[in-house]
């Protein structure tokens, strides 16, 4: 017997069969890539190449390149690592966390959120080792190597280098976690293909055949991969804000890092899966599949976490007053009235303002306003970053060593390298990897189609 | 007449059909090879009698590996190998050690399950799956049924029990 909730909306309309489900998805794989498709691959791959040179000169002529002083030692590129690693976050929560609670409505969004936080964490991983200044000897001081140094190991003491265990660790278990996801779906392919196509689907597809016992195992795996995949995702962002937390800068030193961070990851994560999916769906019509329910879903936990950001930002200003600390409250009034007021109120705009408008419906269930508010958040949480970082930094313990950061050509380059390498990335994901889990789809069509409610 | 080359194949459209289909399968006494489905079916586990996947106790013992290991590491190098005082902390500042051990527990229970998933079902970029029926990875459901280890069954006898159990088609299939 068939149970259907007169409260949930169908998650896939359109009356779609299975064998539809297949074809929808499968033919973006197996069509001729469209020219708006080449367009959009070029102009990434362009503004690859031209942040490459960007990189090239910084690595040539030192970090010096950068606009770092004596005084703000971080700004630019921790601002950018800290940015891409939270964009990250939404995939693993919707793979990982929307399993555990049984969420039906992550089946259609989570393989392309998951390539997202595997594009994103590759560019957030581009700015420390950038900042080493020589990467090549980079794994010496960032993974626990012997050396002829005298086997002067790395600083287990040092949240720093829990960041290089963090990320590497997050990076690689989604990475299998999305694998194991692709392999029926690339079966699927290989299944209705012939000839070189088939060759090399049949590869990847590791010689899947869907027996009733490898499926159970599948479900095992994703089970328990979901459930390592949460609290690492949660540790992975509390290490990234404990790089800040556990220095004595004011405006850094607070135990509110943490969730703050994390909630703020998760924020900035979903506005980027809505900006990516947004366009895919409209380009390769997948408006069936990701439906306005699904956009009200994901808009609805941005003004979730949205709150909470902006609740964490009331709660600093609130503590660094009660606390007492001189150097405490100073740090902060200085980041709404100093020299970086526009980068603070910025980001109190977008982040605590424009979340809130999605309390109305017609503008959380609007395509046009969803996409303009994804941007919004997005540059937002850049400028979180951004304020706590270089506004704790560039008022010293002694006045004498006041100064300002200016971003140069160079910061600027390394950034616009990193978003030719998430959009060439996702372009190329887009083409020749199934943007959505069909067979996720499929297993929960028969309880979630609108055909069952007819 | 060989093992494991010629097959009868049940074809099923819907999943609840599939579910029935099995138990009714298996009541009347066909050993079933084994079902070939598009997406995981819920509860077909059970109906074919496999016992539950002893996945999760890889994934315990590879994470306990890890532990140690990361544990061991941290100690040798920063208490045996190199003491050094950082920030005034004991050699050993096991509160520091956490994360890293976290971490290298979750690498290794994952790249561990997921090592031991890939050899149990044999999944391997140069595998060669036989394919019953294309359609199994699209929208049917495939029961295969081995002639040879039902000999006791004759051949029409088996595809009638098919049919009667909601098949949409029972077909041959033989592997050289």
């Amino acid at each position: 017997m068939q149970v259907t909730s007169s409260v949930r909306k169908p998650l896939v309309t359109g009356g779609k069969t299975y064998h539809d489900v297949t074809h929808d998805i499968a033919r973006h794989v197996e069509n001729k890539p469209t020219k708006a498709w080449f367009l959009a691959f070029l102009a990434s791959a362009g503004t690859l190449g031209l942040g490459f040179i960007a990189i090239a000169a910084t690595l040539w002529e030192g970090i010096g390149m950068w606009g770092l002083n004596k005084t703000v030692g971080w700004a630019w590129d921790i601002t950018n690592f800290v940015w891409w690693v939270g964009i990250g976050h939404a995939g693993t929560l919707i793979s990982a966390v929307l399993l555990l609670f049984r969420q039906k409505w992550r089946t259609s969004i989570n393989r392309a959120a998951e390539a997202m936080t595997i594009f994103a964490v590759i560019c957030a991983a581009m700015f420390p080792i950038i900042h080493m200044g020589r990467p090549w000897l980079g794994a010496y001081w960032a993974l626990p190597l012997p050396n002829t140094f005298g086997s002067l190991w790395v600083n287990f003491n040092s949240p720093l280098l829990w960041d290089v265990f963090a990320i590497s660790t997050y990076f690689s278990v989604s990475l299998v976690f999305w694998y194991i996801g692709l392999i029926p779906d690339f079966a699927t392919i290989r299944d209705r293909a012939t000839g070189l196509r088939k060759t090399i689907y049949g590869a990847l597809s590791f010689g899947w055949d869907g027996a009733a016992k490898t499926w159970m195992r599948y479900e095992s795996v994703s089970l328990i991969l979901a459930g390592l995949a949460t609290p690492l995702v949660l540790s992975v962002h509390t290490i990234v804000s404990f790089d800040f937390a556990t220095s004595v800068i004011p405006g850094w030193h607070t135990t509110i890092f943490p969730p703050y961070f994390v909630a703020g990851a998760i924020f900035s994560g979903f506005a980027m899966v809505l900006t990516l999916m947004i366009i895919t769906r409209k380009v390769y019509k997948l408006e069936d599949y990701i439906t306005m329910e699904h956009i009200e879903l994901m808009n609805i936990v941005i003004i979730i976490t949205g709150s909470i950001v902006g609740i964490a930002y009331i709660t600093e200003f609130f503590i660094a007053w009660y606390s007492g600390v001189e150097a405490e409250q100073y740090a902060f009034i200085n980041r709404a009235t100093g020299p970086y007021w526009w980068a603070y109120w910025s980001m109190m705009t977008c982040n605590v303002i424009s979340p809130q408008l999605f309390w109305f419906k017609k503008i959380r269930t609007s395509i046009v306003a969803t996409f303009i508010l994804s941007l919004v958040v997005n540059i937002g949480m850049w400028f979180e970053r951004f304020v706590i970082i270089v506004t704790s930094l560039h008022r010293d313990f002694l006045p004498s060593s006041w100064a300002m950061f200016y971003p140069t050509l160079s910061d600027v380059g390394v950034y616009v390298f990193t978003f030719g390498l998430f959009f060439t990335c996702f372009f190329l994901f887009a083409k020749f990897f199934p943007v959505i889990n069909m067979a996720e789809v499929k297993s929960v069509l028969k309880s979630s189609s609108d055909k069952v409610s007819k | 007449m060989e093992r494991d080359t010629h097959f009868i194949l049940g074809v099923y459209d819907d999943e609840d059909v599939l579910l029935h289909a099995v138990t009714e399968v298996r009541n009347s006494g066909v050993k079933i090879h084994e079902v070939y489905s598009p997406y995981p079916v819920h509860g077909l586990e059970h109906a074919l009698g496999y016992r539950r996947s002893r996945l999760p106790i890889a994934a315990f013992l590879f994470g306990l590996l890890g532990t140690s290991l990361a544990i061991t590491m941290q100690v040798y190098m920063l208490g045996i190998d190199w003491p050094m005082i950082i920030g005034g902390k004991n050699y050993l500042a096991y509160p520091d050690f956490v994360p890293v051990s976290f971490e290298l527990t979750v690498l290794l229970a994952a790249f561990g399950m997921v090592g031991v998933f890939m050899v149990s079902s044999n999944l391997k970029p140069w595998a060669l799956p036989r394919i019953f029926d294309a359609r199994s990875t699209d929208d049917k459901h495939i029961m295969a049924i081995d002639i040879a280890n039902n000999s006791a069954l004759e051949q029409e006898k088996i595809k009638e029990i098919l049919k009667s159990s909601g098949a949409t088609e029972v077909n041959n299939k033989s592997f050289e």
